[in-house]
């Protein structure tokens, strides 16, 4: 079992033939994923990667049975190109790209909703079920077939976790990243849920940032509803109030969405919090006694 | 990217908005000629920086005369303000605003940002108009009055009247405030803001509303498809350091530390400085080079790391996901043969070919230590900027 995806999930790339959508395909198919076809409007008919090419994402779905998209394309093309996923029946939407305007992701959103499609990210490095199935670009060889399921703003602290955990030997059930925008497909509510259901995952890590309030709007998510154990790191500690930090969203506004505020908000929730990254593992050795 | 008050009342006013007849001049000369041209025995002068608390550090008068405005502007101009708001050095003027003066019998707030939780974007008014608005959200957080917007239909006029009744507003005020606040509403989607605040929104003495300030911060995402917001870009405004940065797209911030930080991703970045503070050091900087960490990028880095004269020692930490680690330890060699590198440099690579990668660095030559993890580069870069 798994969250998301399975080695069954069938899955096209919106922007297949671009630079992007072409090198993480090629690498999403080594790694097993079943890429079943591409889109590229004005390239349809044609074969990238030994895939058929659709102009449209409803002709993808209609021949392919495609149930999961992911998008690389450009980010002003973004809003255009999850709604035509969202409304030719993806149920699953991953997008990949940085930089989308923030009201464009609220209408996106909207809609995503009241369709029930489940958008991951954007500015995210997408899902992994290891040894099964990758939508995204994160490194697929860090990563072993296991029972942690990793949950997180940031890619790169994704793979720090990924890392770790599979040096301990624990290995992941399914890592999704949710990415580093103001407005996110997922909230870390939506992902701790499928953890809690999924019976593959036996502990969870969950890496937040500095900015808004999904940690602690997860915090109090868990105390209520996560019997799991969770270990959690938050990213920012050091960081001064109203820099963004790389990440869009990752910013201290008006006293809000400090690194402090979101490590007490899950101490109280009952979950064990690291203050040096390097140490997720060792804390995740401690809480399950693995 | 912020705009100054008089971009922002500029927009306000081709939206229809009230706010009063005034002139941004770069001159004391034309600030005196300002005063002509607006009329009357009043002014407000205004100095234009990206900060508030500009009232309280001297940078807003009141004055009667066209030789006032012609000495504030003498005063002002070519200096930097220093507000609570800016670090010790301020920012610098090279705009006055001169207004018309206007009579104020009360003072309200009016903002609208997008609401990170209710994903919203949210309007809020108080009768607390003219000071701080966190502290009032902080202290009093009743005397906000919120109105979320669907972002599908829009703002509809029965929200601004629900808040207008709120406030206290009454007869002609009610129309005036709804056409304000869709207005507002309309440039906020419009122009692709992402904070806006009219701080204070006025009630003259004649019982007319009034924008008497302008707030204005846009989403840096949206800028491509807005030419003409982008090209009221302030670059004096902001720190030269991140703007160098930001052309070679790399995300910099200046902090006030002596380790220099290199890092590959944002919240790795911001997890490496952490990482610095608990093993007792100060993070100089944040600085995310991005996926693709070439030579020319680690070298840029490594020139606008070392351009801060307090760095000491530098840390770079790559987890190489994708890119190979032995790659990316030439891109450093490279970088620090060619940038000339004379403080230490603690370098962890992690991921694939790590291994090689740090041999590569430690048969260079060069004043590089290869560290075995986090901790340990920490503790060595710790070490190294202490001059242990």
């Amino acid at each position: 079992m798994s969250i998301l995806i399975d080695k069954n999930t069938k899955v096209i790339c919106q922007g297949f033939t671009g630079g992007q959508g072409t090198f993480h395909s090629e690498q999403a198919i080594a790694y097993g994923t079943q890429m079943v076809g591409g889109v590229t409007p004005g390239k349809g008919g044609q074969e990238h990667l030994g895939l058929p090419v659709f102009n449209t994402v409803k002709e993808a779905v209609e021949q392919t049975g495609a149930e999961a998209s992911v998008i690389y394309v450009p980010a002003p093309f973004c809003k255009d190109s999850i709604l035509e996923a969202a409304n030719a029946g993806i149920k699953l939407i991953v997008c990949i790209t940085e930089g989308i305007p923030t009201l464009d992701m609220l209408d996106v959103k909207v809609k995503c909703d009241e369709l029930g499609v489940r958008l991951i990210g954007p500015n995210c490095p997408g899902v992994i079920t290891p040894g099964e199935s990758k939508i995204g670009i994160m490194p697929g060889h860090i990563h072993q077939p296991g029972r942690v399921g990793i949950v997180s703003r940031s890619g790169t602290l994704t793979y720090e976790a990924v890392k770790q955990t599979t040096d301990h030997g624990f290995g992941q059930s399914s890592c999704v990243g949710i990415g580093g925008d103001p407005i996110p497909g997922s909230s870390f509510i939506d992902i701790l849920e499928l953890f809690e259901k999924d019976p593959a995952t036996e502990a969870i890590v969950m890496i937040g940032e500095i900015g808004g309030t999904a940690e602690e709007e997860a915090a109090a998510y868990i105390k209520q509803n996560v019997s799991k154990p969770v270990v959690s790191y938050i990213a920012g500690v050091t960081a001064p109030p109203g820099k963004r930090m790389g990440h869009a969203g990752a910013i201290i506004s008006g006293g809000q969405g400090t690194a402090d505020e979101k490590f007490a908000a899950l101490e109280d929730a009952g979950v064990k919090t690291v203050r040096s990254l390097a140490e997720i593992g060792d804390a995740l050795k401690e809480i399950t006694g693995w | 990217m912020n705009l100054h008050e008089y971009q922002g009342k500029q927009l306000f006013a081709d939206y229809g908005l009230p706010v009063s007849k005034g002139f941004a001049v770069d001159t004391p000369e034309e600030a005196a000629e300002a005063c002509q041209k607006i009329g009357g025995d009043m002014w407000v002068v205004k100095a234009q920086v990206h900060a508030g608390g500009r009232g309280k550090a001297g940078g807003v008068k009141l004055i009667k005369s066209a030789d006032e405005a012609r000495d504030f502007a003498e005063q002002w101009l070519g200096k930097n303000l220093v507000t609570y708001q800016t670090d010790a050095n301020g920012q610098p003027v090279s705009k006055i605003l001169v207004e018309n003066c206007t009579d104020i019998a009360n003072e309200l707030y009016l903002g609208a940002v997008v609401d990170r939780a209710t994903r919203r974007v949210v309007f809020m008014a108080s009768t607390e108009g003219g000071v701080e608005i966190e502290k009032v959200a902080e202290e009093t957080p009743e005397k906000i009055l919120k109105a979320e917007i669907d972002p599908l239909v829009g703002a509809q006029p029965y929200q601004a009247r629900d808040l207008a009744f709120q406030l206290g507003l009454s007869g002609d005020q009610i129309k005036q405030f709804t056409k304000i606040f869709l207005g507002l509403s309309k440039l906020f989607h419009d122009k692709d803001l992402a904070l806006l605040e009219v701080n204070p929104l006025v009630i003259t003495d004649e019982g007319n509303l009034h924008c008497l300030d302008a707030k204005i911060n846009l989403d840096g995402n949206a800028m491509y498809r807005h030419p003409d917001l982008q090209a009221m870009r302030d670059p004096s405004q902001e720190d030269e350091r991140e703007a160098e940065a930001a052309a070679w797209d790399l995300n910099y911030v200046a902090l006030e530390g002596n380790i220099g930080c290199m890092v590959n991703g944002a919240g790795l970045a911001m997890g490496t400085m952490d990482i610095i503070k608990l093993h007792g050091g100060q993070p100089a900087n944040f600085l995310d080079v991005g996926g693709g960490a070439t030579k020319e990028r680690v070298a840029e880095a490594f020139k606008i790391i070392l351009s801060d004269d307090s760095v000491q020692a530098v840390l770079v930490n790559i987890f190489g996901g994708i890119v190979r680690c032995d790659m990316i330890a030439e891109g450093i060699i490279g970088a620090v043969e060619q940038v000339g590198v004379n403080v230490p440099v603690v370098v962890r690579l992690e991921g694939n070919n790590a291994d090689l990668g740090a041999e590569k660095l430690a048969s260079s030559g060069l004043n590089i230590i290869a560290a075995t993890s986090l901790t340990d580069a920490a503790q060595q870069v710790v070490k190294a900027a202490e001059g242990k």
